[in-house]
């Protein structure tokens, strides 16, 4: 019960976004159904006067259907940058195979005697189409029209990833931040969503023929008026364009820290981390939320804005490990610690560099690594007993834990079983407390504010203290967990601020400060 | 009158319809008789070009169907399928007044025509409303026939128009066809393979085969100077039944002769 309720009250408190992100939502399921309709019934209809056509459209339809949406949305990202654009055009890319199919099924369906019929009483092929065929293809037209709507509404919680809005925002932010309210709060909705228009497209479905008739006539302007829900989350103009992840959106160390703290007013966009560099770089956005260790920060040439009044608490990464295992295998927790000290912020940005952008694999880049700093060994006699690491999907994580399982390998011989590819802090988390994994690296200010979730009162006392966040995470980790944190290893991938190097220069902005005092001065 | 010349079709290297030439008068039913895959349907879709004719040429009144647009040579023509072809979307109606709506006639002057129509063909004018699926077979032929007659056309042309209905159903809807007024001034062109049937409703018959014409001419022609042995063979069954549909019922010596003929044959 405590769990509704919570959820009613968080839905309340947060009711003006959850009402801008469901017109948002409406409005992008409507544009884009409303131009696949236009496009996909007359090719539709085409194609069933063009036997040959027929194969080679409702082909490619199909394997744009089978793209994973958020590879679509990828695709997308060089062709039309982000926001509502390519997230209209993958919408738009999903809904075009079920009504094309359903209409060339509807017309196809029709009983061959009734058209032979039509032509006998001298119909015109017009005058067949709209009298004869697509009347009675009409309830088969819709089945593929209710069909794009659900597939709509659940493909467009992804524009949340691409700065296009809709309920996404709330839902990503939520697993970011291991939040299930906030889940909640874009996923019923968006459920609800997709069972209403379903629900009211059935009706229009199943009307009969005078009805239906009006209904065809209101139906375009319905839908002109859902697609008009659409827009854009504004909130204030500003000369330059912030993109933040749902993550960053949704934590008192991220944008509401710096409206808070630092008076910052910037235009805003809800973006994916996965495109939110690159659109930096390729100057569709200024100001972006990222890691302070990311590989794409040399990439891209971004420059990490000095949080100069400390907002972002330390994201100092270490091992949490299951108590148990360390008492089971006491040789593990010095060779675990072996790595702490040996990287600092640009080394791992470095290392991730390599990965993410030179394409070196995660296992070559850590071998190489701890070959140059004398730390690797070769696998050591195989002793019984395994340890099961973890990681997050990204891949800092993933070089991370490959060091981990030479080190455990060639130190003490033990078999090692790795579960990479554990989706965000909530799932790996949860597998560590759940005993499916017995170690994973985790984040300080992560582990404080998306884990803990101490009282807001406790966050400031602990201020941005490196060691002080430190203690504080692994003595409640300890106690409420059986976990224990070990060294750290030296990096902090804390939140930061960043822009392009060479705008940054250009505008003499090099703190947080100094961007809030830019944007102050240059009022639209 | 039509007149078909020399008309060929070729499917695919296959002659449905070979050569055939025969005109109808003005006023006359024409029965095209054949067993299936005769050519007979085939024949009859090219007079209202619902099959393009391959070679020859078919002219109605003496202008050649290819003059002008189909749909134009189409709306002069009333067409009843075998299976109504009937529009489940449309009432019984909105069925009947297609052809006239096509025409642009007025509502009123559709909706006087339609009831008089209904009337004719003993349908009860609550129906109207009604979708055809909610009719029997034998009554969705009947509105199957009322649609192919509402805009008053020259022409009919009847594909099995009783093929597909119960014996019962068949000889009361055939009763009616012979009587009714509307019919008597059309010229009708009727497809069918029931040998009752065609001597039942036929001025002139056209018995095909493998698409071609065998034999043209009046019932008691093609039954007392058969051209060939496949047109005796064809009626031999039903012989006697034939001969006694023929004939004048006062004759009592042909009566007998008849009779006789049928025994002998059947020993």
């Amino acid at each position: 019960m405590e769990q509704t309720q919570s959820l009613w009250q968080f839905m309340r408190q947060e009711s003006g976004k959850l009402l801008q992100q469901t017109f948002e939502h409406i409005g992008l399921t409507f544009i884009s159904l409303l131009i696949a309709i236009v496009i996909g019934v007359p090719l539709g209809i085409y194609i069933t006067h063009r036997r040959r056509a027929a194969g080679a459209v409702l082909g490619s339809a199909g394997i744009l259907q089978t793209i994973p949406s958020i590879a679509l949305l990828g695709f997308m990202i060089p062709l039309l940058g982000i926001g509502p654009l390519p997230a209209i055009t993958a919408l738009f890319l999903y809904a075009l195979l079920p009504i094309i199919r359903n209409t060339y099924t509807g017309i196809n369906g029709v009983d061959p005697l009734v058209k032979e019929a039509a032509v006998a009483m001298g119909m015109t092929r017009r005058q067949r189409l709209f009298k004869v065929e697509l009347p009675l293809a009409f309830p088969v037209i819709m089945a593929g029209i209710r069909t794009a709507t659900v597939i709509n509404v659940g493909v467009g919680t992804l524009a949340a990833y691409i700065a296009a809005g809709g309920l996404g925002e709330f839902i990503f932010g939520g697993i970011a931040l291991n939040n299930t309210n906030m889940i909640l709060a874009g996923a019923i909705p968006a459920a609800l969503l997709a069972i209403l228009l379903d629900f009211l497209l059935s009706l229009v479905q199943k009307m009969g023929r005078g009805k239906r008739r009006t209904m065809l006539w209101a139906l375009p302007f319905i839908f002109l008026l859902f697609s008009s829900f659409y827009v854009l989350p504004l909130g204030y103009s500003s000369r330059l364009l912030a993109g933040f992840t749902p993550e960053f959106m949704g934590r008192s160390d991220g944008d509401i820290g710096l409206r808070v703290v630092y008076g910052l007013k910037i235009r805003t966009v809800v973006i994916s981390d996965a495109v939110m560099y690159k659109a930096a770089f390729e100057k569709k956005l200024d100001v972006i939320s990222g890691y302070s260790t990311d590989g794409r920060l040399k990439t891209y040439d971004l420059l990490t804005l000095d949080d100069d009044k400390k907002i972002f608490p330390p994201y100092y990464a270490a091992p949490v490990i299951r108590q148990e295992i360390l008492e089971k295998y006491t040789m593990l927790a010095p060779v675990l610690n072996k790595l702490a000290g040996h990287i600092n912020d640009s080394i791992m940005t470095e290392l991730n560099y390599k990965v993410e952008h030179l394409g070196q694999t995660p296992e070559k880049c850590a071998r190489d690594f701890l070959i140059k700093e004398g730390l690797y060994k070769d696998p050591a006699p195989t002793v019984e007993g395994t340890i099961r690491l973890g990681s997050k999907i990204f891949p800092e994580q993933y070089i991370l834990i490959n060091m981990y399982a030479m080190l455990i390998r060639g130190y003490t011989g033990l078999h090692v079983d790795t579960k990479t590819g554990l989706g965000g802090t909530k799932i790996c988390f949860e597998a560590l407390v759940n005993n499916r994994i017995d170690m994973y690296p985790e984040y300080t200010g992560t582990a404080l504010l998306a884990i803990l979730h101490p009282q807001t009162e406790d966050v400031h006392r602990l201020g941005g203290d490196r060691d002080s966040v430190y203690n504080y995470v692994k003595g409640h980790f300890v106690k409420e967990y059986g976990l224990t944190w070990l060294d750290p290893i030296g990096f902090n991938n804390a939140y930061a601020l960043m822009m392009r190097r060479s705008q940054a220069q250009q505008l003499g902005i090099r703190t947080i400060s100094d961007l809030a005092i830019y944007l102050k001065k240059n009022k639209l | 009158m039509i007149e078909v010349n020399n008309i060929t079709k070729t499917f695919d290297g296959h002659t449905a319809v070979d050569n055939v030439s025969f005109t109808v008068e003005e006023g006359e039913t024409l029965v095209l008789l054949g067993r299936s895959g005769s050519g007979k349907t085939t024949l009859l879709k090219m007079i209202n070009r619902l099959i393009e004719p391959g070679s020859g040429e078919i002219r109605i009144n003496g202008r050649s169907t290819q003059d002008g647009s189909p749909e134009e040579l189409r709306k002069k023509i009333g067409y009843v399928f075998q299976n109504t072809g009937l529009f489940p979307h449309y009432t019984i109606a909105g069925n009947i007044a297609i052809v006239p709506r096509l025409l642009g006639w007025d509502k009123e002057k559709i909706r006087k025509r339609t009831y008089l129509l209904m009337e004719k063909l003993g349908l009860p004018a609550t129906y109207l409303s009604s979708y055809p699926h909610q009719l029997s077979g034998g009554q969705q032929q009947r509105v199957g026939l009322a649609r192919a007659l509402a805009a008053d056309p020259p022409i009919l042309l009847m594909d099995e128009p009783f093929g597909a209905l119960d014996p019962i159903t068949r000889v009361s809807l055939q009763k009616d066809f012979k009587e009714l007024d509307e019919l008597k001034s059309k010229t009708i062109i009727l497809v069918t393979h029931d040998v009752q049937e065609a001597f039942e409703l036929a001025d002139r018959i056209c018995l095909m085969d493998k698409g071609r014409v065998i034999q043209a001419g009046e019932p008691r022609e093609l039954l007392s100077h058969p051209a060939d042995g496949y047109v005796k063979d064809f009626f031999d069954d039903q012989r006697f039944l034939l001969e006694v549909k023929m004939m004048d019922p006062l004759d009592h010596d042909a009566l007998i002769d008849a009779f006789n003929h049928f025994k002998n044959r059947g020993n």
